[in-house]
């Protein structure tokens, strides 16, 4: 078996950077062969140099589509790093109660959703607080690069093996039903979500204004310069008075002037003073 | 250091919850039934219970019920069920014996690390 090139790796991590942002290090060139293997098999392609100069004819061909989904980064589990969870489902939302009390409003981005476990635990937080919530409109839109993965999100199916990671035994019964050797999310919760094929990198002004926007172990996989980017995205997309999430190993410092490390909750971030006044002048300019 | 029994028939099982539960700095000790396991926990009582379901001697439900029943309720451990029982009407009726979690096999390390994590033993 003859390994492939370099000039392959890079062509194929290349790819993936220039579309999405995210790094593929060289010690992590492992994954490539390991991921890439199910497109190998459903183009019928023999390996990885043939795949590569197929891509290199069409680089913006759903072969190129194929291979950047099969590279991108989905891990993810329910209620990933509990003690920061609780501290957003709890004291952080207690807050926005607070400060959204005349609109009776809150609306929640998951950003980089993956397959879906980060925005339903979000809702299912919610629902065990029902009648906390009552009369309010909680909409929580969940977003990921990735078409194939988003539809597997909204499909709201778990395999056994996904289900019972992070999420309480207890819940599992109370929101989700057993279908053949899936689980599959109760309905009422499937309606407090949307879900939106988007790119961090790009513009998010068409999906509006957030009280919370949750953008976890995402940033880790950029380059500095694109890390500012996103930032810079999130930053324009956060309502004043609302919080950015990180994820526990993420940060904004060095990359964004736009956030800075909320007083009252650890890992969270709030609009720099200037860009919250900049965005109150501009909005009573207009 | 929190301590946890392992009780499941299959050595093999046995081993890999070992390997994963000692990377956690867990204390092990392993029963290879459920009547095993009760006799260990009249000796001390450990903080978790990995307990399977089907063994010989005496099953994992009857264990959990003679467990939960016997009248020493501040030692009581927390029961994470760790099975191929994997319908809904099992966790239930697990959960309503006194389970605090259920695993359902196979599993992997972080699968566990959570468990425990929700079950407060991490």
């Amino acid at each position: 078996m003859t390994l492939p090139g370099r000039d392959v790796y890079e062509l194929l991590t290349g790819l993936l950077e220039s579309k999405t942002g995210q790094i593929l290090k060289s010690s992590r060139h492992w994954r490539v062969e390991m991921a890439l293997k199910p497109v190998l098999r459903e183009h019928t392609i023999p390996d990885l140099s043939v795949l590569a100069s197929l891509i290199e004819t069409d680089l913006g061909g759903q072969l190129a589509q194929d291979c950047i989904e099969a590279l991108i980064n989905n891990e993810t589990c329910f209620f990933r790093d509990q003690a920061n969870f609780a501290l957003l489902t709890g004291p952080v939302t207690d807050s926005l109660r607070e400060k959204r009390r005349a609109s009776k409003r809150l609306r929640i981005w998951s950003a980089a959703c993956s397959s879906g476990q980060e925005p339903y635990s979000v809702a299912m937080a919610f629902a065990e607080n029902a009648e906390k919530w009552r009369g309010w409109n909680i909409e929580i839109v969940a977003t990921d690069v990735s078409h194939s993965v988003l539809g597997k999100a909204k499909s709201g199916r778990f395999s056994q093996f996904e289900i019972q990671r992070g999420l309480p035994v207890t819940m599992m019964l109370k929101y989700f039903r057993q279908g053949g050797e899936d689980w599959i999310v109760d309905k009422e919760i499937r309606r407090m979500l949307s879900f939106v094929p988007h790119n961090l990198i790009e513009s998010p002004a068409c999906l509006g204004k957030f009280d919370i926007i949750l953008c976890r172990n995402m940033l880790m996989y950029l380059s500095d310069e694109r890390k500012a980017l996103v930032l810079e995205n999130l930053c324009d997309s956060l309502a004043e008075g609302g919080y950015l999430m990180l994820g526990s190993a993420e940060t904004v410092i060095g990359h964004s002037d736009g956030f800075h490390p909320s007083d009252e909750f650890r890992g969270f971030y709030e609009l720099a003073d200037s860009k919250s006044n900049a965005s109150s002048l501009h909005r009573m300019a207009g | 250091m929190k301590s946890c029994l392992i009780v499941d028939d299959s050595k093999v099982i046995r081993k890999v919850a070992r390997h994963i539960l000692e990377t956690m700095e867990f204390q092990v000790t392993e029963a290879s039934d459920g009547e095993e396991a009760l006799a260990q926990c009249e000796q001390s009582s450990p903080d978790v219970i990995l307990l399977d379901w089907n063994m010989p001697v005496m099953s994992g439900m009857d264990f959990l019920k003679a467990y939960r029943s016997a009248n020493r309720t501040p030692d009581l451990a927390k029961v994470i069920f760790c099975t191929t029982e994997n319908g809904a009407g099992h966790i239930q009726a697990a959960i309503a014996a006194g389970a605090d979690e259920y695993v359902m096999k196979p599993f992997d390390r972080e699968t566990l690390e959570s468990k425990l994590q929700i079950v407060g033993c991490i």
